[in-house]
């Protein structure tokens, strides 16, 4: 017998996001685990059905944020009156109200930094190939189609009752994802 | 170019009837095709290459005079004492005020969960941008020696050991405007992102799939990546709200700091703001106006959006009217001789005539924007916003100029003359400004498309 080639996982595709959202919680509740949707706008509802809640990138920013203000505010620190001070006026030369806006633009640099960046390295952007574009009609979902991934790395995983559990949801088909 | 249907959205609904936020019928497939198709179709418009060779000449025009007074220095430019400050810096709080709007938009009416801001947030986020870009431009010429400006600017460790003095608003004004320009891009780039991936999945040449593909550094919207994503876009506007309005309180504190007559007062800060919006809602208008029109896209900027913008650009105008009027009231009210000279100077001086425009084009045109009727007809709105962001140009030449030209002592006062090469430079930067921003129309998509899908009640989950 010839071994089949591994897969992927099985992709449902549906034309309206409410079926979306119910195969995906009941895909949760018939305790599948490694999934995902694929969505032409998001769909908080999916998001939360398959599993996805909370994320980190808000710790990242703040993480951001303060590197950027204790960078800014050493910067100006250490320039001002560690290794140039300079009298002017007779400003002080350690003068930490007009220290604030920069450290507060720096704040928000190191804060819109991290966001971004880290809200990419979350998701693992730039990838230059992923399977799932292999599914024949794929293109839809940054379109007008909703899809649903069920990983064959999910313990519960087997090609024959996963396609069985997710036909019976009425998909407008379901195709195997090739590597 | 229009078509007979999309004109008949220009009509207004019976009295107490909003116009809607998008016209009717369409589906997520449409919309995605209007707008993507304005990008991936291989017609190029013909009106479009008209206004791109004419920017180019004028873009032409701007390399021109920059060339001439790098090589010339600033002595080409008007500026000299007692004005010192000149076209360099009214055309920098000029372009800089009209990028506030983009992130007034795209951020705080997001945070407000208003939802109309969709269809015009991305080209709004655009002009932020190239109006940045132009504002950048002026202050670094100013120095006369713009490959010198890096460490005069930023605190570069040099074997000189000189560094940027921090306890000046000019400085700050650099870190402003660099995180300004720097946010700005960033969140335009995100919002990007996903429509970026609908481009690369409708293209049909290769060339082009692979180029957005790219750019779309293989987002495919996972429902993981959505969340983050939104978290991410959420944040970005929490950060660049307070950023926004730091930016051009900076920029009145170059002013503000000095203790020249007609700058050195407290409400500065958010009277510039207030200009700063009222400008840039103009120049939305100003862009929104022929982009629906020669795209045919009144379906999508609807006059709900004419309508709300206008309503917002009277608002900060009245904010403005009463900063005027209070800078008149400060002036009295000091009983300071040079305070009451710059009324005076204001009013009756060699500049006078500026100040009656100004006056005109900021506080009495502003106001036919209370009739329902010039707000619900694009090409009047469009009279008004040139009419306004003259108006704002005006206003930062008088106070520019107006103080600078007599300060404390008659003997130094002089007069400011701008040169043809001032003239150049400013025209050249509108030039500059125009390219980029129909570059951007034509590769881009200028509408945020996976943001309008949210719009359509098919896009709802049903319980």
């Amino acid at each position: 017998m010839i071994t089949p080639e591994p897969i992927y996982g099985l992709m449902a595709e549906f034309d309206n996001p409410t079926d979306l959202v119910h195969v995906s919680k009941a895909a949760f509740a018939a305790g599948y685990r490694k999934m995902d949707t694929y969505t032409p706008y998001p769909v908080e509802e999916a998001a939360e059905a398959v599993g996805a809640h909370h994320n980190r990138v808000a710790l990242v920013c703040l993480i951001g944020a303060l590197l950027g203000m204790i960078g800014g505010y050493s910067l100006e620190y250490w320039v001002s009156a560690i290794s140039y001070p300079i009298n002017v006026g007779g400003k002080p030369f350690h003068a930490w109200p007009a220290f604030i806006p920069v450290t507060f633009e720096c704040a928000v640099l190191g804060a819109s930094l991290a966001t971004v960046f880290g809200m990419l390295a979350l998701n693992g952007l730039p990838q230059p190939y992923h399977p799932v574009f292999n599914v024949p009609g794929f293109s839809a979902s940054s379109r007008d189609k909703f899809f649903l991934c069920i990983e064959a790395q999910d313990p519960r995983f087997s090609p024959g009752d996963t396609r069985k559990f997710l036909e019976s949801h009425h998909p407008i088909q379901v195709s195997e994802v090739p590597y | 170019m229009a078509t007979k249907i999309d004109e008949e959205i220009d009509v207004l609904p019976p009295k107490g009837v909003r116009p809607p936020i998008m016209g009717p019928g369409h589906t997520l497939g449409t919309v995605t095709d209007r707008i993507g198709g304005i990008v991936l179709t291989k017609h190029t418009p013909i009106f479009w290459l008209m206004i791109v060779a004419l920017c180019v000449a004028l873009f032409g025009m701007l390399n021109t005079a920059i060339a001439y007074l790098i090589g010339r220095g600033v002595g080409i430019w008007g500026v000299n004492i007692p004005v010192g400050w000149g076209f360099a810096i009214v055309n920098f709080v000029w372009w800089i005020g009209i990028g506030h709007a983009g992130t007034l938009i795209s951020a705080i009416l997001l945070l407000f969960k208003q939802g109309w801001r969709t269809s015009i947030n991305r080209f709004a986020e655009a002009m932020t941008i190239f109006a940045v870009m132009q504002a950048g431009l002026f202050p670094l010429l100013h120095t006369g020696r713009p490959w010198l400006a890096a460490y005069w600017l930023f605190p570069i460790p040099l074997t000189m050991g000189v560094w940027p003095q921090f306890r000046s608003p000019l400085i700050w004004d650099v870190f402003a405007v660099s995180t300004y320009f720097t946010v700005s891009f960033l969140f335009w780039g995100i919002g990007l992102i996903p429509d970026f991936g609908t481009l690369r999945d409708s293209a049909k040449s290769l060339v082009v799939r692979r180029i957005y593909g790219m750019l779309a550094m293989g987002w495919r919207g996972s429902a993981r990546h959505w969340n983050r994503y939104e978290t991410a876009y959420m944040l970005l506007a929490g950060l660049a709200t307070p950023l926004v309005l730091s930016v051009h309180s900076v920029v009145s504190l170059d002013f503000a700091v000095a203790v020249v007559p007609g700058w050195h007062t407290t409400f500065f800060p958010p009277y510039f703001v207030a200009g700063a919006i009222f400008s840039g809602f103009a120049m939305v208008l100003m862009l929104a106006i022929p982009f629906r029109y020669l795209y045919g896209m009144q379906d999508f900027i609807t006059l709900r959006h004419l309508q709300n913008c206008a309503k917002l650009m009277l608002a900060t105008g009245l904010i403005v009217a009463y900063s005027y009027s209070m800078e008149m009231f400060i002036g009295w009210y000091s009983n300071d001789k040079f305070e009451l000279g710059l009324v005076h100077n204001r009013l009756h001086g060699p500049y006078s005539h500026y100040y009656f425009v100004l006056i005109f084009c900021n506080i009495i045109a502003p106001q036919s924007l209370w009739l329902n009727k010039i707000r619900s007809t694009p090409w009047m709105l469009f009279v008004v916003s040139c009419i306004v962001q003259t108006g704002m140009w005006l206003e930062r030449f008088v106070i520019v100029v107006l103080s600078l030209n007599r300060d404390f002592l008659p003997s130094s006062w002089g007069m400011y003359w701008w040169t043809k090469w001032d003239m150049m430079t400013l025209i050249g930067t509108m030039g500059f400004f125009t390219l980029l921003f129909f570059l951007f129309i034509r590769f881009m998509p200028a509408i945020s498309i996976s943001e309008l899908r949210t719009l359509l009640p098919q896009s709802k989950v049903k319980e």
